[in-house]
């Protein structure tokens, strides 16, 4: 590309020498609105995102959702304002792949527990409960032997389902 | 009630109208007590509380208006989270405290129109502020009802023609505030993008309704 490439001496740019005076600086400060506006939509997205991560992740315990108050309620610059949107881009990502991990585990649990249910003598003393597959609650599955130590020497396992939570008692229980 | 209230939309500050252009609020005057709640009035904050659970809260937050709320609440420096949303924070109580707990019927009404609608409310003397209720960003030296603490320059602020009488996110100036002695209320409700103007008519309205038939 000759055009492109080709080098303009100084003599040829300024024929009667360099301007005295600089270019003069713009008198009006660029437009912010537009960015503002599309900062704010972004801000919303990711409220949404977020917001949907968290529901998703109810009863699951251990998540952090929180993004750090920037000292409202004002009006926030322009630079906060990508702040603010970087900050909650990498909670709803973090969030997503925690998310993600811990599912993986509680799917492994499920598989587990099938397996204990099909072959408990294979996996003794195994204790799956709901908290591992991500459901609320107190139930829990346990591979004890039949008849205590008998069951143990012969060999005979089955899983143990417990019934849930205790039942709530009232201060006042007959 | 006799007839429905002459609900007014007050200013906007420009440079907020530009920033948020869906921002308003709306007041509405109202001759009434605050006091003891009557029987009616915690009959129904009891039935309120019953229909709270925790499943319900957990959702609450992608409930189209509590939604809105807490977007705007992210947009101007808030974290929802710790800064909660009035109606979520009344949700939180409830779960937290195992009950709304009845105090003076100017508030009750508020808890009542604020969950039952998502519309953060907010109550002030009549008597004591402009007639012409605002918002706008507040300038350098503000003190909050004209006589109180210092405010940080540009926050955002319920204002009358003098002075900033509330903090957006609910603090009132005191000396502005609702007392025993007020018989005159001016009751406002924040709307922000996302949100009907049907649902901030509904929260004043039964604001009012259950001053005026509390009182």
């Amino acid at each position: 590309m000759p055009d492109t490439l080709e080098r303009r001496s100084p003599v040829a740019l300024y024929p009667q020498g360099p301007p005295s005076q600089p270019p003069l600086a713009p008198r009006t400060a660029p437009d912010e609105r537009p960015a503002r506006r599309t900062l704010l939509d972004q801000i919303e997205r990711l409220e949404q995102d977020l917001s949907s991560v968290f529901v998703s992740t109810w009863p699951r315990q251990g998540f952090e959702f929180s993004v750090a108050s920037r000292g409202g309620p004002r009006l926030l610059s322009l630079a906060e304002l990508e702040l603010l949107r970087d900050d909650l881009a990498t909670r709803v990502d973090d969030a997503r792949r925690s998310l993600s991990d811990r599912t993986y585990v509680e799917e492994k649990h499920r598989c587990r527990i099938e397996e204990m249910l099909l072959a408990p003598e294979e996996h003794k003393w195994v204790r799956i409960g709901n908290d591992d597959i991500g459901e609320p609650g107190c139930k829990h599955w346990h591979v004890r032997p039949r008849m205590g130590v008998l069951g143990i020497l012969m060999n005979w396992w089955r899983v143990k389902i417990s019934s849930g939570c205790p039942l709530a008692k009232g201060p006042c229980a007959p | 009630m006799d007839s429905e209230p002459d609900l007014q939309v007050g200013w906007v500050d420009h440079e907020l109208a530009d920033e948020f252009p869906d921002l308003a609020l709306w007041t509405v005057r109202v001759q009434a007590r605050s006091g003891r709640s009557p029987e009616p009035v915690r009959d129904r904050l009891g039935q309120l509380s019953s229909r709270i659970t925790g499943g319900h809260v957990i959702h609450m937050r992608q409930d189209p208006v509590p939604w809105a709320y807490r977007v705007f609440w992210r947009q101007i420096g808030l974290d929802p989270d710790s800064t909660r949303t009035p109606v979520e924070q009344i949700a939180l109580d409830r779960l937290q405290w195992g009950g709304l707990r009845s105090r003076n019927l100017l508030d009750d009404a508020i808890t009542i129109a604020t969950f039952e609608t998502g519309v953060p409310v907010v109550a002030l003397d009549a008597d004591l502020v402009g007639d012409q209720l605002g918002l706008r960003l507040t300038g350098a030296d503000e003190l909050l009802g004209g006589s109180g603490r210092p405010l940080a320059a540009r926050q955002i602020v319920v204002a009358d023609e003098d002075r900033c009488l509330a903090v957006l996110s609910g603090e009132v100036a005191e000396e502005r505030g609702v007392t025993p002695s007020t018989t005159n209320m001016a009751i406002g409700a924040i709307q922000v993008k996302g949100v009907p103007r049907i649902s901030v008519e509904e929260a004043l309205w039964t604001v009012t309704e259950t001053l005026l038939v509390g009182g």
